[in-house]
Protein backbone atom coordinates (compact mmCIF):
# COMPACT_ATOMS: atom_id res chain seq x y z
CA UNK A 1 0.00 0.00 0.00
CA UNK A 2 2.06 3.45 -1.06
CA UNK A 3 -0.51 6.20 0.69
CA UNK A 4 -0.20 7.28 4.44
CA UNK A 5 -2.69 7.49 6.71
CA UNK A 6 -1.84 11.53 5.75
CA UNK A 7 -2.50 11.03 2.52
CA UNK A 8 -5.71 9.86 2.99
CA UNK A 9 -6.49 12.95 5.85
CA UNK A 10 -5.59 15.36 3.07
CA UNK A 11 -7.45 13.67 0.06
CA UNK A 12 -10.55 12.99 2.48
CA UNK A 13 -10.33 16.88 3.02
CA UNK A 14 -10.01 17.74 -0.83
CA UNK A 15 -12.70 15.35 -1.40
CA UNK A 16 -15.67 16.84 1.25
CA UNK A 17 -13.91 20.52 0.35
CA UNK A 18 -14.86 20.20 -3.43
CA UNK A 19 -18.40 19.14 -2.40
CA UNK A 20 -18.92 22.37 0.41
CA UNK A 21 -17.54 25.46 0.57
CA UNK A 22 -17.41 25.41 4.35
CA UNK A 23 -14.59 23.06 4.68
CA UNK A 24 -11.12 25.07 5.81
CA UNK A 25 -7.84 23.64 6.99
CA UNK A 26 -5.14 24.95 9.19
CA UNK A 27 -2.06 24.03 10.02
CA UNK A 28 0.93 25.76 12.15
CA UNK A 29 4.19 25.12 9.93
CA UNK A 30 3.65 21.33 9.88
CA UNK A 31 2.09 21.39 6.47
CA UNK A 32 4.89 19.00 5.13
CA UNK A 33 4.44 16.59 7.85
CA UNK A 34 0.32 16.50 7.91
CA UNK A 35 0.81 16.51 3.81
CA UNK A 36 -2.09 19.08 3.10
CA UNK A 37 -0.46 21.02 0.91
CA UNK A 38 -2.61 19.18 -2.02
CA UNK A 39 -5.73 21.02 0.06
CA UNK A 40 -3.52 24.12 -0.13
CA UNK A 41 -2.81 23.75 -4.14
CA UNK A 42 -6.99 22.97 -4.52
CA UNK A 43 -8.04 25.28 -2.51
CA UNK A 44 -5.51 28.06 -1.32
CA UNK A 45 -8.28 30.36 -0.65
CA UNK A 46 -9.77 28.12 2.55
CA UNK A 47 -5.58 26.89 3.94
CA UNK A 48 -4.28 29.07 6.62
CA UNK A 49 -0.68 28.24 7.59
CA UNK A 50 -0.03 30.34 10.61
CA UNK A 51 3.52 29.61 11.31
CA UNK A 52 4.79 28.24 14.50
CA UNK A 53 1.80 29.54 16.60
CA UNK A 54 -0.54 26.75 17.69
CA UNK A 55 -2.70 29.15 19.72
CA UNK A 56 -3.45 31.50 16.87
CA UNK A 57 -4.62 28.48 14.76
CA UNK A 58 -6.85 27.44 17.20
CA UNK A 59 -8.49 30.79 18.00
CA UNK A 60 -8.94 31.72 14.04
CA UNK A 61 -10.11 28.26 13.63
CA UNK A 62 -13.24 28.91 16.39
CA UNK A 63 -13.43 32.31 14.65
CA UNK A 64 -14.26 30.82 10.99
CA UNK A 65 -15.99 28.06 12.92
CA UNK A 66 -18.42 30.67 14.56
CA UNK A 67 -19.12 32.11 11.14
CA UNK A 68 -20.43 28.77 10.07
CA UNK A 69 -17.09 27.13 8.21
CA UNK A 70 -16.14 23.94 9.39
CA UNK A 71 -12.29 24.15 10.00
CA UNK A 72 -9.54 21.26 10.66
CA UNK A 73 -6.94 22.34 12.50
CA UNK A 74 -3.65 20.10 12.81
CA UNK A 75 0.07 20.08 14.60
CA UNK A 76 2.03 17.25 16.58
CA UNK A 77 -0.50 15.91 19.51
CA UNK A 78 1.64 17.34 22.03
CA UNK A 79 0.54 20.74 21.03
CA UNK A 80 -2.36 20.05 20.04
CA UNK A 81 -3.51 18.87 23.43
CA UNK A 82 -1.08 20.60 26.16
CA UNK A 83 -0.07 23.70 24.25
CA UNK A 84 -3.66 24.87 22.75
CA UNK A 85 -5.91 23.39 25.64
CA UNK A 86 -7.35 26.41 27.05
CA UNK A 87 -7.81 27.89 23.55
CA UNK A 88 -9.55 25.09 22.09
CA UNK A 89 -11.22 24.31 25.49
CA UNK A 90 -12.52 27.86 25.91
CA UNK A 91 -13.08 29.73 22.11
CA UNK A 92 -13.94 26.40 20.59
CA UNK A 93 -15.83 24.14 22.85
CA UNK A 94 -16.68 26.59 25.82
CA UNK A 95 -18.09 29.36 22.98
CA UNK A 96 -19.87 26.46 21.03
CA UNK A 97 -18.21 26.66 17.41
CA UNK A 98 -16.90 23.18 16.11
CA UNK A 99 -13.91 23.13 15.39
CA UNK A 100 -12.25 19.67 14.32
CA UNK A 101 -8.59 19.75 15.99
CA UNK A 102 -6.26 16.95 14.69
CA UNK A 103 -3.52 15.86 17.08
CA UNK A 104 -0.63 13.95 14.93
CA UNK A 105 1.46 11.56 15.80
CA UNK A 106 0.06 9.78 18.48
CA UNK A 107 1.72 8.43 21.19
CA UNK A 108 4.84 6.51 20.73
CA UNK A 109 4.55 6.83 17.05
CA UNK A 110 6.53 10.50 17.48
CA UNK A 111 9.31 8.17 17.78
CA UNK A 112 12.92 10.03 16.37
CA UNK A 113 11.16 13.34 17.87
CA UNK A 114 11.30 11.96 21.20
CA UNK A 115 9.71 12.52 24.59
CA UNK A 116 9.13 16.22 23.79
CA UNK A 117 6.45 15.70 20.66
CA UNK A 118 5.45 11.72 21.87
CA UNK A 119 1.56 12.71 23.01
CA UNK A 120 0.68 9.86 25.55
CA UNK A 121 -1.84 12.19 27.76
CA UNK A 122 -3.78 13.78 25.15
CA UNK A 123 -6.74 11.94 24.95
CA UNK A 124 -6.95 12.02 28.17
CA UNK A 125 -7.32 16.09 28.87
CA UNK A 126 -9.54 15.51 25.38
CA UNK A 127 -12.26 13.46 27.12
CA UNK A 128 -12.37 16.08 30.25
CA UNK A 129 -13.93 18.74 27.29
CA UNK A 130 -17.74 18.61 27.70
CA UNK A 131 -19.32 16.88 24.50
CA UNK A 132 -16.14 16.62 22.52
CA UNK A 133 -15.91 13.82 20.76
CA UNK A 134 -12.70 11.91 20.89
CA UNK A 135 -11.68 9.72 17.95
CA UNK A 136 -8.71 7.41 17.23
CA UNK A 137 -9.07 5.89 13.48
CA UNK A 138 -6.86 2.82 12.97
CA UNK A 139 -7.14 2.24 9.03
CA UNK A 140 -7.93 4.06 6.15
CA UNK A 141 -11.40 3.55 5.95
CA UNK A 142 -12.17 4.45 8.80
CA UNK A 143 -10.27 7.36 8.87
CA UNK A 144 -11.57 8.19 6.09
CA UNK A 145 -15.14 7.46 7.01
CA UNK A 146 -14.88 9.01 10.08
CA UNK A 147 -13.13 12.01 8.80
CA UNK A 148 -16.75 12.82 7.41
CA UNK A 149 -18.74 12.07 10.02
CA UNK A 150 -16.46 14.15 11.99
CA UNK A 151 -17.09 17.45 9.60
CA UNK A 152 -20.59 16.46 9.36
CA UNK A 153 -21.02 16.15 13.39
CA UNK A 154 -22.50 19.76 14.74
CA UNK A 155 -19.80 19.66 17.68
CA UNK A 156 -16.59 19.80 18.42
CA UNK A 157 -13.85 17.15 17.53
CA UNK A 158 -10.36 15.73 18.73
CA UNK A 159 -8.95 13.27 15.82
CA UNK A 160 -5.85 11.13 16.87
CA UNK A 161 -4.26 11.08 14.00
CA UNK A 162 -1.18 8.73 12.66
CA UNK A 163 0.82 10.03 9.51
CA UNK A 164 2.83 7.65 8.15
CA UNK A 165 2.25 4.17 7.31
CA UNK A 166 -0.91 3.00 6.10
CA UNK A 167 -3.11 -0.48 7.10
CA UNK A 168 -6.70 -1.64 6.08
CA UNK A 169 -8.77 -4.00 8.13
CA UNK A 170 -11.89 -2.49 6.80
CA UNK A 171 -14.11 -3.23 3.43
CA UNK A 172 -13.62 -0.34 0.84
CA UNK A 173 -17.77 0.38 1.33
CA UNK A 174 -17.89 -0.65 5.52
CA UNK A 175 -19.70 2.27 7.09
CA UNK A 176 -18.92 3.37 10.80
CA UNK A 177 -20.97 5.23 12.75
CA UNK A 178 -18.95 8.03 15.61
CA UNK A 179 -19.66 6.66 18.90
CA UNK A 180 -20.41 2.94 17.86
CA UNK A 181 -17.42 0.35 17.88
CA UNK A 182 -16.68 -2.22 15.44
CA UNK A 183 -16.53 -5.71 16.76
CA UNK A 184 -13.61 -7.14 14.37
CA UNK A 185 -13.51 -10.52 15.72
CA UNK A 186 -15.68 -12.65 17.86
CA UNK A 187 -14.76 -14.17 20.99
CA UNK A 188 -15.98 -15.82 24.45
CA UNK A 189 -12.81 -15.93 26.43
CA UNK A 190 -11.54 -12.79 26.68
CA UNK A 191 -12.26 -9.31 24.97
CA UNK A 192 -9.22 -7.07 23.70
CA UNK A 193 -10.48 -3.13 23.20
CA UNK A 194 -8.11 -1.41 21.36
CA UNK A 195 -8.01 1.84 19.85
CA UNK A 196 -5.61 3.15 17.30
CA UNK A 197 -2.93 2.81 14.00
CA UNK A 198 -0.87 0.79 16.21
CA UNK A 199 -2.83 -0.85 19.04
CA UNK A 200 -5.56 -2.80 17.08
CA UNK A 201 -3.25 -4.64 14.87
CA UNK A 202 -1.31 -5.61 18.05
CA UNK A 203 -4.62 -6.75 19.54
CA UNK A 204 -5.57 -8.82 16.48
CA UNK A 205 -2.02 -10.20 16.33
CA UNK A 206 -2.65 -11.19 20.24
CA UNK A 207 -6.42 -12.89 19.45
CA UNK A 208 -4.78 -15.16 16.68
CA UNK A 209 -1.65 -16.15 18.76
CA UNK A 210 -4.27 -16.66 21.64
CA UNK A 211 -6.47 -18.74 19.48
CA UNK A 212 -3.15 -20.85 18.66
CA UNK A 213 -3.70 -21.58 22.56
CA UNK A 214 -6.79 -22.11 22.35
CA UNK A 215 -8.41 -18.99 23.65
CA UNK A 216 -11.17 -17.13 22.44
CA UNK A 217 -10.38 -13.34 22.56
CA UNK A 218 -13.27 -10.94 20.82
CA UNK A 219 -11.16 -7.59 19.56
CA UNK A 220 -13.16 -4.43 19.84
CA UNK A 221 -11.63 -1.63 17.72
CA UNK A 222 -13.12 1.85 19.99
CA UNK A 223 -12.19 3.85 16.89
CA UNK A 224 -14.38 6.75 19.26
CA UNK A 225 -13.16 7.44 22.84
CA UNK A 226 -15.83 9.98 23.97
CA UNK A 227 -18.79 9.13 23.61
CA UNK A 228 -17.34 5.71 24.69
CA UNK A 229 -19.62 2.53 23.24
CA UNK A 230 -20.59 1.90 26.55
CA UNK A 231 -23.49 -0.78 25.47
CA UNK A 232 -20.69 -2.73 23.31
CA UNK A 233 -18.69 -2.72 26.83
CA UNK A 234 -20.89 -4.32 28.59
CA UNK A 235 -22.19 -6.59 26.13
CA UNK A 236 -18.49 -8.07 25.64
CA UNK A 237 -17.61 -7.48 29.50
CA UNK A 238 -20.95 -10.22 29.73
CA UNK A 239 -20.26 -12.07 27.08
CA UNK A 240 -16.65 -12.95 27.99
CA UNK A 241 -16.10 -11.58 31.83
CA UNK A 242 -12.46 -10.15 31.34
CA UNK A 243 -11.42 -7.54 29.26
CA UNK A 244 -8.08 -5.45 28.30
CA UNK A 245 -7.40 -1.89 26.61
CA UNK A 246 -4.77 -2.04 24.73
CA UNK A 247 -3.82 1.90 24.25
CA UNK A 248 -0.49 4.19 22.95
CA UNK A 249 -1.86 6.46 25.80
CA UNK A 250 -1.58 6.70 29.29
CA UNK A 251 -4.18 4.55 31.16
CA UNK A 252 -4.79 7.19 33.32
CA UNK A 253 -7.65 9.26 31.64
CA UNK A 254 -7.25 7.48 28.22
CA UNK A 255 -9.34 4.07 27.19
CA UNK A 256 -8.29 2.10 29.54
CA UNK A 257 -10.19 4.67 32.33
CA UNK A 258 -12.95 5.82 30.07
CA UNK A 259 -14.02 1.44 30.07
CA UNK A 260 -12.74 0.89 33.82
CA UNK A 261 -15.37 4.02 34.56
CA UNK A 262 -18.01 2.66 32.20
CA UNK A 263 -17.51 -1.00 33.95
CA UNK A 264 -17.29 0.10 37.63
CA UNK A 265 -20.85 1.92 36.91
CA UNK A 266 -22.48 -0.98 35.53
CA UNK A 267 -20.83 -4.34 35.57
CA UNK A 268 -17.91 -4.10 37.10
CA UNK A 269 -15.79 -6.78 35.83
CA UNK A 270 -12.15 -8.38 35.27
CA UNK A 271 -10.11 -6.07 33.29
CA UNK A 272 -6.68 -5.21 32.46
CA UNK A 273 -5.14 -2.20 30.59
CA UNK A 274 -2.16 -1.87 28.25
CA UNK A 275 -0.72 1.49 27.82
CA UNK A 276 1.62 3.99 29.66
CA UNK A 277 2.05 3.62 32.95
CA UNK A 278 3.29 7.00 34.73
CA UNK A 279 5.89 7.55 32.00
CA UNK A 280 6.79 10.37 30.33
CA UNK A 281 8.42 9.69 26.22
CA UNK A 282 11.63 9.03 24.90
CA UNK A 283 13.27 8.65 21.44
CA UNK A 284 13.55 5.46 19.87
CA UNK A 285 11.91 3.59 16.53
CA UNK A 286 8.31 1.94 16.85
CA UNK A 287 9.72 -1.15 17.71
CA UNK A 288 12.17 -0.16 20.57
CA UNK A 289 9.37 2.10 21.96
CA UNK A 290 6.60 -0.53 21.70
CA UNK A 291 9.09 -2.56 23.85
CA UNK A 292 9.79 -0.29 26.39
CA UNK A 293 6.40 0.39 26.95
CA UNK A 294 5.01 -3.18 27.03
CA UNK A 295 2.49 -2.74 24.55
CA UNK A 296 3.22 -5.12 21.95
CA UNK A 297 0.83 -8.51 20.93
CA UNK A 298 3.10 -10.47 23.40
CA UNK A 299 2.29 -8.09 26.23
CA UNK A 300 -1.51 -7.90 25.27
CA UNK A 301 -1.60 -11.77 24.84
CA UNK A 302 0.24 -11.95 28.71
CA UNK A 303 -2.77 -9.52 30.00
CA UNK A 304 -4.93 -11.83 28.69
CA UNK A 305 -4.07 -14.89 29.75
CA UNK A 306 -3.81 -13.01 33.73
CA UNK A 307 -7.33 -11.42 33.14
CA UNK A 308 -8.75 -14.97 32.58
CA UNK A 309 -6.96 -16.23 35.42
CA UNK A 310 -8.35 -13.65 37.32
CA UNK A 311 -11.80 -14.63 36.27
CA UNK A 312 -11.73 -18.14 37.05
CA UNK A 313 -10.35 -17.05 40.70
CA UNK A 314 -13.52 -15.30 41.41
CA UNK A 315 -15.68 -17.51 40.19
CA UNK A 316 -14.18 -20.45 42.09
CA UNK B 1 -18.32 65.21 12.98
CA UNK B 2 -20.44 68.20 14.52
CA UNK B 3 -21.28 69.20 17.56
CA UNK B 4 -24.57 67.38 17.34
CA UNK B 5 -23.58 64.07 17.06
CA UNK B 6 -20.88 64.52 19.43
CA UNK B 7 -23.20 65.84 22.06
CA UNK B 8 -25.54 62.82 21.81
CA UNK B 9 -22.91 60.31 21.86
CA UNK B 10 -22.01 61.92 25.20
CA UNK B 11 -25.34 61.78 25.91
CA UNK B 12 -25.59 58.09 25.45
CA UNK B 13 -21.92 57.40 26.63
CA UNK B 14 -24.02 58.87 30.28
CA UNK B 15 -26.48 56.69 29.85
CA UNK B 16 -24.43 53.70 29.46
CA UNK B 17 -22.17 54.70 32.19
CA UNK B 18 -25.01 55.16 34.31
CA UNK B 19 -26.46 51.55 33.76
CA UNK B 20 -23.37 49.64 33.86
CA UNK B 21 -22.74 51.17 37.26
CA UNK B 22 -26.11 50.09 38.30
CA UNK B 23 -25.98 47.00 37.21
CA UNK B 24 -22.31 46.22 38.95
CA UNK B 25 -24.42 47.70 41.83
CA UNK B 26 -27.18 45.26 42.08
CA UNK B 27 -24.47 42.77 42.36
CA UNK B 28 -22.49 44.12 44.87
CA UNK B 29 -19.13 44.00 43.45
CA UNK B 30 -17.75 44.07 39.52
CA UNK B 31 -15.16 44.88 36.57
CA UNK B 32 -15.70 48.60 37.19
CA UNK B 33 -12.48 50.29 36.04
CA UNK B 34 -12.14 48.31 32.71
CA UNK B 35 -16.01 48.78 31.77
CA UNK B 36 -15.79 52.50 32.29
CA UNK B 37 -12.69 52.97 30.42
CA UNK B 38 -14.13 51.56 27.45
CA UNK B 39 -17.59 53.36 27.11
CA UNK B 40 -16.77 56.12 24.37
CA UNK B 41 -15.20 53.99 22.23
CA UNK B 42 -17.96 50.88 22.19
CA UNK B 43 -20.34 54.18 22.29
CA UNK B 44 -19.00 55.33 19.50
CA UNK B 45 -18.84 51.63 17.13
CA UNK B 46 -22.59 50.45 18.35
CA UNK B 47 -24.60 54.46 18.10
CA UNK B 48 -22.21 56.02 15.21
CA UNK B 49 -20.28 53.34 12.87
CA UNK B 50 -21.18 49.72 13.25
CA UNK B 51 -23.72 48.29 10.52
CA UNK B 52 -25.81 46.35 13.42
CA UNK B 53 -29.74 45.44 13.51
CA UNK B 54 -30.85 44.55 17.39
CA UNK B 55 -33.60 42.92 15.78
CA UNK B 56 -31.38 40.62 13.67
CA UNK B 57 -28.38 39.95 15.83
CA UNK B 58 -26.85 37.39 13.42
CA UNK B 59 -27.30 38.93 10.11
CA UNK B 60 -24.96 37.79 8.12
CA UNK B 61 -23.61 41.42 7.09
CA UNK B 62 -23.13 42.74 10.12
CA UNK B 63 -20.58 44.00 11.58
CA UNK B 64 -19.00 42.19 14.34
CA UNK B 65 -17.11 42.94 17.20
CA UNK B 66 -15.47 40.79 19.66
CA UNK B 67 -14.76 42.13 23.44
CA UNK B 68 -11.11 40.47 23.74
CA UNK B 69 -11.24 41.51 27.15
CA UNK B 70 -14.20 39.80 27.80
CA UNK B 71 -14.85 41.46 31.54
CA UNK B 72 -15.76 44.28 30.46
CA UNK B 73 -18.85 42.70 29.50
CA UNK B 74 -21.18 44.88 32.10
CA UNK B 75 -20.22 48.04 30.14
CA UNK B 76 -21.11 46.26 26.37
CA UNK B 77 -24.09 44.75 28.14
CA UNK B 78 -25.48 48.00 29.06
CA UNK B 79 -24.43 49.34 25.22
CA UNK B 80 -26.58 46.39 23.76
CA UNK B 81 -29.81 46.81 26.07
CA UNK B 82 -29.39 50.48 25.05
CA UNK B 83 -29.62 49.94 21.20
CA UNK B 84 -32.21 47.64 21.98
CA UNK B 85 -30.83 44.37 22.17
CA UNK B 86 -33.01 43.02 24.94
CA UNK B 87 -34.64 45.42 27.81
CA UNK B 88 -32.84 47.32 30.16
CA UNK B 89 -34.31 45.13 32.96
CA UNK B 90 -32.39 42.15 32.19
CA UNK B 91 -29.44 44.10 33.02
CA UNK B 92 -30.78 43.77 37.01
CA UNK B 93 -29.90 40.36 36.86
CA UNK B 94 -25.44 40.58 35.64
CA UNK B 95 -23.54 37.85 37.01
CA UNK B 96 -26.71 36.15 38.87
CA UNK B 97 -27.09 32.20 38.85
CA UNK B 98 -29.21 31.69 35.32
CA UNK B 99 -28.31 35.15 33.81
CA UNK B 100 -27.96 35.80 30.05
CA UNK B 101 -25.31 38.33 31.08
CA UNK B 102 -22.55 36.79 32.59
CA UNK B 103 -19.38 37.89 34.24
CA UNK B 104 -17.48 37.69 30.91
CA UNK B 105 -18.92 37.79 27.34
CA UNK B 106 -21.07 34.77 25.93
CA UNK B 107 -21.96 34.50 22.53
CA UNK B 108 -24.67 31.91 23.47
CA UNK B 109 -26.10 33.15 26.25
CA UNK B 110 -26.26 36.96 24.92
CA UNK B 111 -27.90 38.31 22.07
CA UNK B 112 -25.77 40.80 20.10
CA UNK B 113 -22.52 38.95 21.54
CA UNK B 114 -20.46 37.54 18.37
CA UNK B 115 -17.73 35.62 20.61
CA UNK B 116 -17.36 34.02 23.79
CA UNK B 117 -14.46 35.61 25.92
CA UNK B 118 -12.73 35.90 28.90
CA UNK B 119 -9.56 34.14 28.81
CA UNK B 120 -7.49 36.73 28.05
CA UNK B 121 -5.60 36.74 24.96
CA UNK B 122 -7.79 34.49 22.59
CA UNK B 123 -10.08 37.06 21.23
CA UNK B 124 -7.76 38.80 19.10
CA UNK B 125 -7.28 35.38 17.24
CA UNK B 126 -10.98 34.72 16.66
CA UNK B 127 -11.49 38.71 15.08
CA UNK B 128 -9.21 37.75 12.73
CA UNK B 129 -10.70 34.10 11.88
CA UNK B 130 -14.17 36.18 11.40
CA UNK B 131 -12.37 38.37 10.07
CA UNK B 132 -11.18 35.23 7.13
CA UNK B 133 -14.74 34.09 7.30
CA UNK B 134 -15.93 37.10 5.88
CA UNK B 135 -13.51 37.63 3.36
CA UNK B 136 -14.41 33.95 2.09
CA UNK B 137 -17.62 35.05 1.89
CA UNK B 138 -17.02 37.90 0.09
CA UNK B 139 -18.79 40.40 2.87
CA UNK B 140 -17.72 43.95 3.25
CA UNK B 141 -18.18 43.76 6.64
CA UNK B 142 -15.77 45.45 9.50
CA UNK B 143 -15.00 43.38 12.61
CA UNK B 144 -13.90 45.34 15.63
CA UNK B 145 -12.07 43.67 18.64
CA UNK B 146 -10.90 45.37 21.65
CA UNK B 147 -8.12 44.22 23.88
CA UNK B 148 -6.99 45.42 27.37
CA UNK B 149 -3.37 46.95 27.75
CA UNK B 150 -2.77 44.12 30.55
CA UNK B 151 -4.31 41.53 27.70
CA UNK B 152 -1.42 42.83 25.14
CA UNK B 153 0.92 40.83 28.10
CA UNK B 154 -0.50 37.74 26.47
CA UNK B 155 1.91 35.97 23.78
CA UNK B 156 -1.47 35.21 21.47
CA UNK B 157 -1.76 39.06 20.75
CA UNK B 158 1.32 38.98 18.92
CA UNK B 159 0.52 35.92 17.16
CA UNK B 160 -2.77 37.39 15.99
CA UNK B 161 -1.07 40.55 15.20
CA UNK B 162 1.08 38.69 13.11
CA UNK B 163 -1.74 36.90 11.38
CA UNK B 164 -3.60 39.64 10.50
CA UNK B 165 -1.33 41.40 9.07
CA UNK B 166 0.10 38.19 7.23
CA UNK B 167 -4.06 37.65 5.60
CA UNK B 168 -3.67 41.95 5.17
CA UNK B 169 -6.78 41.95 6.99
CA UNK B 170 -8.16 45.64 6.37
CA UNK B 171 -11.24 45.17 7.64
CA UNK B 172 -10.87 44.25 10.93
CA UNK B 173 -9.73 46.98 13.66
CA UNK B 174 -8.63 46.82 17.02
CA UNK B 175 -8.95 48.85 19.80
CA UNK B 176 -6.29 48.96 22.71
CA UNK B 177 -7.46 50.21 25.86
CA UNK B 178 -4.86 51.72 27.13
CA UNK B 179 -6.03 52.75 30.84
CA UNK B 180 -2.23 52.17 31.95
CA UNK B 181 -3.11 49.81 34.91
CA UNK B 182 -3.84 46.14 35.65
CA UNK B 183 -4.79 43.89 38.74
CA UNK B 184 -1.58 44.39 40.47
CA UNK B 185 -0.27 47.52 39.63
CA UNK B 186 0.54 49.53 36.74
CA UNK B 187 1.62 48.31 33.76
CA UNK B 188 4.90 50.10 33.80
CA UNK B 189 6.11 48.24 36.66
CA UNK B 190 4.26 44.83 36.52
CA UNK B 191 5.40 44.28 32.46
CA UNK B 192 5.73 47.43 30.66
CA UNK B 193 3.92 47.04 27.26
CA UNK B 194 5.58 50.53 25.93
CA UNK B 195 5.57 51.63 23.31
CA UNK B 196 2.50 49.91 21.77
CA UNK B 197 2.41 51.77 18.87
CA UNK B 198 6.00 50.84 17.62
CA UNK B 199 5.26 47.44 18.83
CA UNK B 200 1.98 47.27 16.55
CA UNK B 201 3.30 49.70 13.44
CA UNK B 202 6.43 46.83 13.51
CA UNK B 203 3.96 44.10 13.17
CA UNK B 204 2.71 45.85 10.15
CA UNK B 205 -0.65 47.10 11.57
CA UNK B 206 -1.62 50.80 11.22
CA UNK B 207 -1.48 52.59 14.37
CA UNK B 208 -2.99 55.35 15.61
CA UNK B 209 -3.11 57.07 19.22
CA UNK B 210 -5.76 58.77 20.72
CA UNK B 211 -8.07 59.87 23.40
CA UNK B 212 -10.10 56.73 24.11
CA UNK B 213 -12.67 59.16 25.71
CA UNK B 214 -12.94 61.69 22.96
CA UNK B 215 -15.29 60.80 20.51
CA UNK B 216 -13.47 63.03 17.40
CA UNK B 217 -10.30 61.63 18.22
CA UNK B 218 -12.13 58.08 17.72
CA UNK B 219 -13.95 59.29 14.69
CA UNK B 220 -10.92 60.23 13.15
CA UNK B 221 -9.05 57.15 13.84
CA UNK B 222 -11.39 55.01 12.68
CA UNK B 223 -11.91 56.95 9.61
CA UNK B 224 -8.51 56.65 8.57
CA UNK B 225 -8.43 52.94 9.75
CA UNK B 226 -11.20 52.21 7.71
CA UNK B 227 -9.17 53.57 4.54
CA UNK B 228 -6.56 51.10 5.15
CA UNK B 229 -6.58 49.14 1.74
CA UNK B 230 -4.08 46.61 2.95
CA UNK B 231 -3.46 46.55 7.00
CA UNK B 232 -5.26 45.87 9.81
CA UNK B 233 -5.06 48.65 12.31
CA UNK B 234 -4.83 49.11 15.85
CA UNK B 235 -6.11 52.16 17.42
CA UNK B 236 -4.70 52.96 20.92
CA UNK B 237 -6.94 54.74 23.20
CA UNK B 238 -5.50 56.60 26.00
CA UNK B 239 -7.83 55.75 28.50
CA UNK B 240 -8.92 56.53 32.22
CA UNK B 241 -9.72 53.25 34.37
CA UNK B 242 -12.69 53.89 35.90
CA UNK B 243 -13.88 56.91 34.11
CA UNK B 244 -16.41 58.68 35.33
CA UNK B 245 -16.73 57.72 38.87
CA UNK B 246 -15.09 59.33 41.23
CA UNK B 247 -14.18 56.78 43.82
CA UNK B 248 -12.94 54.24 40.88
CA UNK B 249 -11.54 56.83 38.52
CA UNK B 250 -7.73 56.13 38.47
CA UNK B 251 -7.77 53.92 40.73
CA UNK B 252 -5.69 50.41 40.49
CA UNK B 253 -8.24 48.62 43.33
CA UNK B 254 -11.08 49.97 40.73
CA UNK B 255 -10.46 46.52 38.38
CA UNK B 256 -12.56 44.04 40.42
CA UNK B 257 -14.18 45.88 43.01
CA UNK B 258 -17.30 45.96 45.84
CA UNK B 259 -19.85 48.07 44.58
CA UNK B 260 -22.83 48.76 46.59
CA UNK B 261 -26.26 49.91 45.04
CA UNK B 262 -25.42 52.88 46.93
CA UNK B 263 -22.48 53.92 46.04
CA UNK B 264 -23.71 53.24 41.91
CA UNK B 265 -26.81 55.76 43.21
CA UNK B 266 -24.66 58.03 44.46
CA UNK B 267 -22.04 57.78 41.37
CA UNK B 268 -25.09 58.19 38.77
CA UNK B 269 -26.07 61.04 40.44
CA UNK B 270 -22.72 62.48 39.99
CA UNK B 271 -23.00 61.70 36.38
CA UNK B 272 -26.90 63.98 36.45
CA UNK B 273 -24.58 66.97 38.37
CA UNK B 274 -22.09 67.25 35.67
CA UNK B 275 -24.38 66.78 33.05
CA UNK B 276 -26.30 70.10 34.10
Amino acid sequence: MSTDMRDVYADTLISMARNDSRICVLEADLMNATGTKGFKTAFPERFFDVGVAEADMVGIAAGLASEGKIPFAATFGTFASRRVFDQFFLSANYAQVPVKLVGTDPGITAQLNGGTHMPFEDTGMMRLVPHLTVVEPSDIVSLRELLKQAAEHPGSAYIRLHRKGSQQFYADNETFTLGKAKVLRDGTDVTLIASGFVMVPAALKAAEDLADQGISAAVIDMHTVKPLDTETVIEYARKTKALVTCENHQVIGGLGGAVAEALACSIPTVMECIGVHEQFGQVGDLDYLAGAYRLRSGDIAEKARRAISRKKELCS
Amino acid sequence: MDEHAISSLTAVAREIRKKTLLSIGRLGVGHVGGSLSVIEALTYLYFQEMQVDPKQPRSPDRDRLVLSKGHAGPALYSILAHKGYFSDSMLDTLNQGGTSLPSHCDRNLTPGIDMTTGSLGQGLSAAVGIALANRLDERSNYVYAVIGDGESQEGQIWEAAMSAAQYKLSRLIGFTDYNKMQIDGMTRDIMNIDTLESKWLSFGWHVERIDGHCFPDIHGAVQRAKSQSCRPAMIILDTIKGKGCAFAEGKLSSHNMPLSLEQAQEAVRQLEGAQL
